[in-house]
């Protein structure tokens, strides 16, 4: 009986005594965390993608509670729905930015591109690209081994099996930018989804002069710089044999896929082209009337209310 | 018989071509010569469009310190300095000279007159050696001056001549030893000369009987060269282990030969030296051997560097019809080339034509664990364990696990029972970690 009180009291103390000290000890080294990181990671979609260049998903809610202002802060998976959600709970207002997304810029299908010999060894895009060129005449393409697909953690880039290129589905797209870091030819590009998901590019990416590029595909950019003469808005140059469409300058015209001769500027989810009818003047405006976005035709400053628009369409549709 | 101690395999020998006579092949009607055909900075060009060349003419100057000069093989006109497609698809500066008659510099001896005597300093010789143009003829061409000049605080103290020549197929240097023996042991004496050492070993790997027996009964009179015939195992070849075969020495782990006072030559590098010193004639061709089984006469061809690989092809008989692949250098350490019209150049050593039933890998299976591609690493390291690193794209631990010693043997790839494509992770995790090392450095 003795020993069991004895037992109970010195327990109790014991208790007491470790009660004392860990409540003085975890005074002393308290860490302060902000309880806003918590509401934030919990908003944020938690795909831990590492797309807005945080180390995963509560490294980008620290990084959003310890800025001063929204800028250059976004979940590309979750949007501006949630980054408005984010800014909400920080009291901070959010600025627009334009959706983006993943563009293969490679049409070196099979009929465009014929292989001239066969790789044989691990099937890694980034290995064909350490050893050689390429199963292709053409060594800056898509090599076709899909490390890209393999770096989609949304299932939003699959391979052809047609034309052996990658295809990326549009609607599944966060633009977060693992297939690009995966691609060895740095093939895909973040571009701007753009209105309706309507866009023009080059889908090429080969320097090589004309006659080589030519020679090893079709659909090949040749750099001959027509389309960058009949841009009205100098959104196009051509460096080292190849055009490139600097997509904040576009608007979309689709002057220039008109005039390429080897067909290396892809345009996309547009309507088809109304008859020749109204070629003199009218082509500039015509594919603009039939859609909303007509002020973008407008200055630059115009430009953020015409960059919501889409998204919110895209989320109705969604 | 002594050899190296940790790893290695045995291919099927498939010597086909040798104890073949060394032909010369014809000039080709244009020779492309790539300015970069060594290790390091690419070389510059000091021709213009339109020059008049001949035979031996400098080209292009060495780009750096580790670079090597370029000279004409050729005589005729410049017609353009452009890039040309190598041999796996990828595009090099190169400079294109039509060829018109065989014009050589006056200076250059031609004569089959045996040059004993080199009556150069040491300093000359090295220079002389920069010159030429010279690079280690083995593979990796690793400029040859450099590896003459060691740093600072270092002391060579036993060239040893690489005459393994252990990659199945090839013969070039086997040959070059059985025609030119004599030749080749002034090359050693000059080289020891230069690196102001009294001994050289030349390690000749079992195989070769008959070269071993010339070269002992050719050094007999000289003094401090002796002939070291080694057990066959691959890769016998590779610097680090014909160090650790012939002298029983290891050179540690990111180190230079150097480090362990010794100096690598190949065989046909120091056939080289002979002819540059002796003869004043630059590098500008060199023995390559075209084989395969069902190629019509295998051989060992004399070949101008600029000469497409497909007239040397059509020497040897042409290209078989149920080809499945053909390779720039031997069946292990060899890459298949997508374009057969690549020039020749120092780096091409052979050209291995595979037939289809060769030439296409089985199907890569699970790991079954067996160890079989660990006990074979020549250089110690986890072949597995690498490969599944650089899969998982994991650059730091492959550093940690001494990725950059890997010397890209093949023994691993060749001994897995799982058909496992080890090598070409391994390689991939190499060129990786090799960047990420580069650009450590340049911060620092």
């Amino acid at each position: 009986m003795n020993l069991i009180v004895v037992s109970l009291i010195t327990l109790g103390v014991i208790g007491c005594l470790a009660a004392v000290i860990l409540f003085f000890v975890a005074q002393k080294f308290k860490v302060y965390e902000d309880p806003r990181i918590d509401e934030v990671a919990a908003v944020l979609p938690g795909a831990n993608c590492g797309g807005c260049g945080f180390p995963g998903c509560r490294g980008f809610a620290e990084g959003c509670v310890k800025a001063e202002t929204m800028d250059g802060l976004l979940c590309p998976v979750g949007g501006a729905p949630t980054m408005e959600k984010v800014a909400s709970i920080l009291g901070r207002t959010v600025t627009a930015t334009d959706p983006m997304v993943a563009v293969v810029r490679c049409n070196g299908t099979c009929a465009n591109r014929p292989r001239n010999n066969r790789y044989d060894g691990a099937p890694s895009c980034q290995i064909v690209a350490n050893l050689y060129g390429g199963e292709t005449g053409c060594s800056f393409g898509c090599l076709g081994y899909g490390d890209c697909v393999a770096a989609c953690q949304f299932g939003a880039i699959k391979i052809n099996p047609d034309t052996l290129l990658p295809e990326v589905d549009d609607e599944k797209c966060t633009a977060c930018g693992a297939c690009v870091k995966a691609c060895p030819k740095n093939v895909i590009e973040l571009r701007k989804k753009g209105p309706k998901s309507r866009r023009i590019f080059v889908s090429c990416v080969n320097k090589d002069k004309g006659a080589m590029a030519r020679k090893a595909c079709t659909a090949a950019c040749i750099g001959c710089g027509k389309c960058a003469k009949e841009c009205p808005f100098g959104a196009i140059t051509v460096e080292n044999n190849l055009a490139y469409i600097d997509f904040t300058k576009c608007r979309l015209c689709r002057k220039c896929v008109a005039v390429c001769p080897t067909g290396a500027i892809h345009e996309l989810n547009f309507p088809p082209r109304a008859p020749q009818a109204p070629k003199p003047e009218a082509p500039k405006t015509e594919p603009v009337k039939a859609e909303a976005p007509k002020p973008e035709m407008a200055q630059a400053e115009v430009k953020t209310e015409v960059n919501t628009t889409p998204e919110k369409t895209n989320n109705q549709q969604a | 018989m002594k050899t190296f101690r940790i790893g290695g395999v045995h291919p099927e020998e498939n010597k086909l071509s040798a104890r073949r006579k060394i032909q010369v092949v014809p000039l080709p009607k244009q020779a492309i010569i790539p300015l970069s055909q060594h290790l390091g900075a690419p070389a510059v060009p000091v021709v213009e469009k339109g020059a008049e060349v001949k035979v031996g003419q400098l080209i292009a100057q060495a780009g750096g310190f580790v670079s090597a000069n370029v000279h004409s093989p050729v005589s005729g006109k410049v017609a353009k300095i452009d890039t040309a497609i190598d041999a796996w698809g990828m595009k090099m500066p190169a400079i294109f000279i039509d060829v018109e008659g065989d014009e050589w510099l006056p200076e250059i001896d031609r004569s089959e007159k045996l040059l004993t005597s080199c009556t150069y300093t040491p300093e000359e010789i090295v220079k002389k050696i920069a010159d030429a143009g010279i690079v280690g003829l083995g593979g990796a061409c690793f400029p040859t001056q450099v590896k003459l000049t060691p740093p600072p605080g270092k002391v060579a103290e036993v060239l040893i001549v690489n005459a393994v020549e252990c990659e199945p197929y090839l013969t070039c240097d086997h040959q070059l030893m059985l025609e030119h023996a004599e030749e080749i042991v002034i090359g050693v004496t000059i080289l020891m000369k230069a690196l102001k050492i009294q001994r050289a070993i030349i390690g000749i790997e079992s195989n070769k009987p008959d070269a071993i027996e010339l070269m002992q009964k050719t050094v007999s009179r000289q003094m401090g060269i002796e002939v070291q015939p080694l057990k066959l195992k691959y890769p016998q070849g590779g610097e680090k282990q014909l160090i650790d075969a012939c002298i029983g020495r290891q050179v540690p782990s990111g180190a230079l030969p150097i480090e362990v006072g010794a100096v690598v030559q190949n065989v046909a590098t120091v056939y080289a030296v002979y002819q540059a010193v002796q003869k004043n004639r630059p590098l500008i061709d060199r023995v390559i051997t075209v084989t395969g089984k069902s190629v019509n006469k295998p051989g060992n061809f004399l070949v101008r560097f600029g000469t497409p690989l497909n007239d040397v092809i059509a020497m040897a008989g042409g290209i078989p019809e149920n080809t499945g692949k053909i390779i720039a250098g031997g069946p292990m350490m060899g890459r298949a080339m997508s374009n057969t019209d690549m020039p020749a150049n120092k780096r091409i050593s052979g050209v291995l034509i595979m037939q289809e039933s060769e030439s296409t890998r089985p199907e890569p299976q699970n790991c079954i664990r067996c160890a079989k591609c660990v006990s074979v690493c020549p250089m110690g390291l986890e072949p597995y364990l690498l490969a599944r690193l650089a899969g998982k794209s994991m650059w730091d631990e492959m550093e940690k696990h001494n990725v950059m010693d890997c010397i890209e043997c093949g023994c691993c790839l060749f001994t897995c029972p799982s058909n496992r494509p080890l090598l070409d992770y391994i390689r991939m995790g190499k060129n990786k970690v090799g960047g990420i090392i580069r650009a450590r450095n340049m911060k620092k």
